[in-house]
């Protein structure tokens, strides 16, 4: 990216994966770019570059967040984590149900699905489909995620 | 582009009193489409995410009051809310994703003036009041008043929304409808917040005026129990009150005969009189 040489860097220090990063951002950086390119983690994806399909979904403090709308600036001192952090195993369940294809939603759709696994309770308020209507997917048909996120769940949760 | 990223209330207060300058809370409406947005990119923004003390939810004898930071989330997942305030989980939990509600807040909501807020009529039916905090100190004005205009609002250039404060009252009936090409990720095409306490109306609109705005011909109807025999006779006020165009996700006639049938078809079976 062009950056004007007058701006001002900002220092961002931030917990990336459960590691300690630092990175002179841009002010006009978005944490997306920031991941990719300045952090060489190229798993989240830009798809619509304006928080509708949810490829780039991480999770910041915990929640699914879309990090093409995320200043750099902002997650100074904060936690971010990325489809780089799951393991295999993390994902396995999504990978039996047919929850993936092309493979351009699969990074945002697992964070979502880790959110919810981690916190099974916010199916009491809202069922998956609604809880994962942020991450558009055009090649499953959805049946394939929303099998994978129950079998997510019912593994952790032991149902 | 220039980012100052104050510490405290003061701090930034300070910063605002001294220069132009653009608050970003969850920037969820400022980064869409941001990397063609050059306009957007030669600014001086003020950065509020790490101010200490501005995202809270309080509950007071008389009022909840939100923070100037507190997310969709913040509300949506937390139980007492949602029982006391139900409108504000329904309408949050239909802004955009739970990835925008995660970062969305009310006061950003309220202070990007869109007339499609989808968390202002909410707080409008219940008689928010908005808490504009400046090196001046604080002013208070009631969200129903706080619009002027397309965009336009009683927010001075030092001021911030500092706080949204909620008057707790008995509501015998609270709804939201939200009308959109599909539930998520969609930008209103009609919304309305109706309320009910002490046998007083609210009725809030988005998406059918330059702002957000509260029905007095709406709620003067409903008040004085004026027979409503169909969606038809509610168009009169409708006209009255709101003034929809046609853009791109509606047409102006869609949106006043929408609007007339999803109060009458909500409202038949509360309102005695509606047949």
């Amino acid at each position: 990216m062009a950056h004007d040489a007058r701006e001002d860097t900002v220092h961002v220090e931030f917990t990336l994966n459960g590691k300690v990063v630092s990175v002179e951002a841009q002010p006009a950086d978005r944490l997306l770019d920031t991941i990719r390119y300045g952090l060489a983690l190229p798993g989240t994806k830009e798809g619509c570059g304006e928080g509708e399909c949810g490829s780039c979904t991480v999770l910041l403090d915990g929640l699914p967040a879309n990090s093409c709308l995320v200043p750099t600036y902002q997650v100074r001192g904060r936690t971010v984590e990325t489809v780089e952090s799951l393991s295999e195993e993390d994902v396995a369940p999504l990978l039996r149900t047919g929850a993936t294809q092309c493979g351009a939603c699969t990074p945002g759709v697992v964070m979502t699905a880790t959110w919810i696994r981690r916190h099974p309770e916010v199916l009491e308020a809202q069922g998956i489909r609604a809880l994962m209507a942020g991450n558009l997917c055009r090649c499953t048909g959805y049946d394939g995620i929303v099998e994978g996120v129950e079998a997510l769940v019912a593994r952790e949760t032991g149902g | 582009m220039r980012v100052l990223m104050p510490d405290t209330l003061e701090e930034a207060y300070g910063m605002l009193a001294a220069e132009p300058l653009t608050p970003v809370a969850g920037g969820t409406d400022l980064l869409a489409h941001w990397p063609g947005n050059h306009d957007a990119r030669k600014r001086a923004y003020l950065d509020l995410s790490g101010v200490s003390g501005l995202r809270f939810m309080h509950w007071g004898d008389e009022a909840l009051t939100l923070g100037g930071l507190t997310t969709y989330s913040d509300v949506i997942w937390d139980s007492r809310v949602v029982e006391e305030f139900p409108l504000l989980a329904d309408a949050g939990g239909q802004v955009g994703s739970i990835q925008i509600q995660a970062r969305g807040t009310w006061a950003g909501n309220i202070a990007n003036g869109s007339p499609a807020a989808d968390g202002v009529p909410v707080l409008m039916a219940y008689d928010a009041v908005v808490v504009l905090g400046s090196e001046e100190g604080d002013q208070e004005v009631l969200l129903a008043d706080f619009y002027l205009g397309y965009k336009k609002m009683r927010l001075r250039a030092h001021q911030l929304i500092r706080a949204i404060r909620l008057p707790r009252r008995e509501y015998d009936f609270q709804r939201f409808v939200k009308v959109g090409a599909r539930n998520a990720q969609a930008i209103t095409k009609i919304g309305v917040a109706l309320t009910r306490s002490e046998e007083r109306w609210r009725v809030v609109v988005n998406s059918m005026a330059p702002t957000v705005r509260r029905c007095p011909a709406l709620e003067a109807m409903l008040d004085e129990d004026r027979p409503v025999s169909g969606p038809e006779d509610l168009l009169t006020a409708i006209r009255e009150d709101l003034a929809p165009i046609d853009d791109i996700r509606s047409t102006a006639a869609y949106r006043e005969k929408t609007l007339a049938r999803v109060l009458y078809f909500d409202l038949k079976g509360v309102c005695p009189s509606f047949a």
